[in-house]
């Protein structure tokens, strides 16, 4: 199949492994993966933090790059509930009605990368290997908007050699909330916290997540706190094999 | 040539209790520090969360609940006007009198009036959120009358002069040795011996309370429902305190919301599904009070109807915002809240805490006026999910948002990166250029307000060798 990648501006600029992984994954299960080079950003920043007007554009360069494509995948919960629940919204209140349809349909055509694999490309066991304790913090807007449900469990439960260890009361928001992390920055850091302390308790090496964006926040604070504990994106795990 | 319709042009905003002194961020600060306080939230919301979700697990129709719920607000707002004349007109039939207040300065004034025109000093409350809204205890207090709260909760917060921090277990900041010393202090002929076992402090204040029920001939309500067509309103509480100001004095004054109103009698059997699950976790509300007017010989033989607007006629003119009029204050926002339940409610400042109160506040008030609230939430979507009339609070929230008024400096950065992200060259250099912040260090000492918010807690990210886009244009 053939697939066009929305990298997101996040893992495009920061977390450069979680879209190189998820390009990797879909070749290795045998697909052809695009990246339309004119895409950057869905414009979710703006629209949460109060600029929709401002968000028009990206609104509009998002749907013009992809429209072409009948199957497009992002490693990101987060943009895909975006995409497919606001960009409608911001199309109908600042563009036109022809604009808002188009948003509708390839928000449609968008998916998150566990319903790709999982209701797209009807494959469960994606045939990882990855030899560490991980437990999986399962994202708001990928359980809350997308709706993705358990599959990136389901996904995870078959990757090889992994030691997946259920995170306590997982469902709780991480805190990070885009710009809330820095406009509440300390009611932010509190849910981080806690979020942190569960992660901890479940003694894994590695917490992982759809979202680039949890992760940053996450693994800022695993940092600062010297746990050891690493962040890794669900992309990396389901991409790993023996011979990476 | 226009026509004068009898409407204002611009529908009054609310006032009253609907904002704090200081922002959000800053209300917030000190909270978290309160260790009392988040223990007794955090003990508080999952103790409340648990109940309330094995009880609505037992329902199979508890989503088409929701959405009739859901549509029968959407209705009511459809049509408040005439919902609401109906229901005047069926109060006035069954023997109550209709009084339309604008604002909270005028119900207070109605109130005030009509306490003083029956010679009582004193009035028994019942748990309202409505006179909680309008400041009505110190409207009352202004004009030489005693407001007595019933609700023990409600009591515990009047007592201890303090405010409520929750819509349905308004002390629940308070722990129990706090409500001894509050009880210690404050209540009328308590027992000097008394200890914090639950039991002795609802002991001292049923004591305390009876009393005053038998002494006082005035009472003061709020209503969770009225019925347009048969002037039927209703209360829904669980002590039994509400039942005895509804039923003993001789004077009941109701202070309702406007957006309270249901058309039929049978859409009660919704809300009365919905809302106790909802609300206290409970399969079926304990004290349901309804009365329809006056009925000679039983109960209050004069009741008064306030019908309150307080910006609420202003949050109905927003297609989008009017969702928040459907709540029905049952605060299951509130108890899965990960927001609320760190900072509590007073940090919001009004006396709706919550996602539903960072919705509902500012929209009675003005955006501007209330503007840190919107951005009180991560936009989680917890609250949605609980909410029992399906109101979608982080679409809200982002609508609402977009009405805020912006920082100069904020919304220079937002241009700018919007511009960016709008060119693919430019923003690939601004990638490239990006990794100049590394000699910003992972603590990332010395960055300027905003970003220090992020790095007070919290290392950054290393920045990569190559970008994403760079790695693809090499393969």
């Amino acid at each position: 199949m053939r697939i066009a990648l929305f990298a997101t501006c996040l893992a495009d600029t920061l977390f450069p492994q979680a879209a190189k992984a998820t390009v990797l994954l879909l070749e290795r299960l045998g697909h052809e993966v695009v990246f339309p080079a004119e895409q950057t950003c869905c414009g979710q920043m703006h629209i949460n933090t109060g600029y929709q007007k401002a968000a028009l554009p990206l609104v509009k360069r998002y749907v013009n790059t992809f429209d072409a494509y009948d199957v497009i995948v992002a490693p990101s919960g987060s943009c895909v509930g975006s995409i497919r629940h606001q960009h409608e919204m911001v199309a109908t209140r600042y563009g036109t009605a022809g604009l808002a349809d188009r948003a509708a349909s390839v928000g449609a055509r968008t998916h998150e990368l566990s319903e790709l694999l999982i209701d797209v490309l009807k494959v469960e066991d994606v045939g990882a290997y990855y030899p560490h304790r991980v437990t999986y913090h399962p994202t708001c807007h990928s359980l809350r908007m997308t709706r993705v449900g358990d599959k990136p469990m389901r996904l995870l439960r078959q990757v090889r050699g992994i030691d997946l260890v259920e995170l306590p009361a997982a469902e709780q928001c991480c805190g990070f909330g885009g710009t809330f992390s820095l406009k509440n920055a300390e009611t932010s850091t509190a849910m981080l916290a806690d979020k942190m302390t569960n992660i901890v308790s479940t003694g894994a090496d590695v917490c992982s997540a759809g979202d680039a964006s949890c992760l940053m926040h996450i693994g800022g604070g695993l940092s600062r706190l010297r746990t050891g504990v690493k962040t890794v994106h669900l992309a990396e795990i389901l991409a790993s094999t023996e011979s990476s | 040539m226009s026509t004068f319709l009898g409407m204002p042009a611009t529908a009054p905003r609310g006032v009253g209790h609907l904002r704090g002194d200081q922002t959000f961020p800053a209300a917030a600060h000190d909270a978290l520090g309160n260790s009392q306080l988040r223990r007794n939230l955090r003990h508080a919301t999952t103790t409340i969360r648990g109940k309330s979700g094995r009880v609505i697990a037992e329902l199979p129709d508890w989503q088409e609940l929701r959405d009739a719920g859901s549509a029968i607000k959407a209705d009511v707002m459809a049509r408040l006007p005439e919902l609401l004349e109906e229901l005047e007109s069926r109060v006035t039939a069954a023997g109550g009198v209709v009084h339309w207040a604008a604002d909270a300065n005028e119900a207070n004034e109605i109130v005030t009036r009509l306490v003083r025109e029956t010679g009582s000093e004193r009035v028994i409350k019942v748990k309202s959120m409505a006179t909680q809204e309008i400041g009505l205890n110190e409207a009352l207090e202004a004009a030489g009358i005693t407001p007595v709260e019933t609700d023990l909760a409600e009591l515990i917060v009047q007592l201890g002069d303090d405010k409520p921090s929750h819509i349905l277990v308004p002390a629940i900041h308070r722990n129990r040795s706090e409500i001894r010393e509050i009880f210690l202090r404050a209540m009328p002929g308590v027992d000097p011996s008394l200890t914090d076992d639950p039991p002795v402090l609802a002991a001292a204040a049923r004591r305390y309370l009876r009393e005053t029920f038998l002494s006082t001939r005035v009472a003061v309500s709020g209503a969770n429902f009225g019925i347009a067509e048969t002037g039927t309103l209703a209360v829904v509480e669980s002590e039994g305190n509400g039942r005895m100001c509804l039923t003993l004095p001789d004077t009941l004054i109701t202070v309702m919301g406007i957006e309270k109103v249901l058309p039929t009698w049978r859409d009660l059997e919704v809300f009365l599904q919905l809302l106790p699950r909802a609300s206290t976790g409970e399969r079926m509300n304990p004290y349901t009070t309804m009365w329809t007017g006056v009925t000679p010989g039983d109960g209050p033989q004069n009741f008064h109807l306030v019908l309150l607007d307080n910006g609420r006629s202003a949050v109905l003119a927003d297609e989008i915002g009017r969702q928040a009029l459907h709540c029905i204050r049952c605060s299951a926002c509130l108890n899965v809240c990960p927001v609320y339940e760190r900072t509590g409610g007073h940090a919001y400042g009004s006396v709706y805490p919550g996602p539903i109160g960072a919705v509902l506040s500012p929209q009675l008030t003005g955006v501007a006026d209330n503007a840190s609230l919107p951005f009180a939430s991560s936009l989680c979507g917890a609250c949605f999910d609980a909410c029992p009339v399906k109101i979608d609070i982080p679409s809200l929230l982002v609508h609402l948002r977009d009405q805020a008024p912006h920082a100069a400096a904020e919304k220079a950065a937002m241009a700018a990166a919007a511009y960016t992200m709008s060119r693919p060259r430019l923003y690939a250099s601004a990638q490239r250029a990006a990794k100049l912040a590394r000699i910003a260090g992972r603590r990332g000492r010395g960055l300027p307000p905003p970003l220090n918010g992020w790095t007070a807690g919290r290392d950054l990210p290393e920045f990569p060798k190559q970008t994403f886009r760079d790695w693809w244009a090499g393969r």
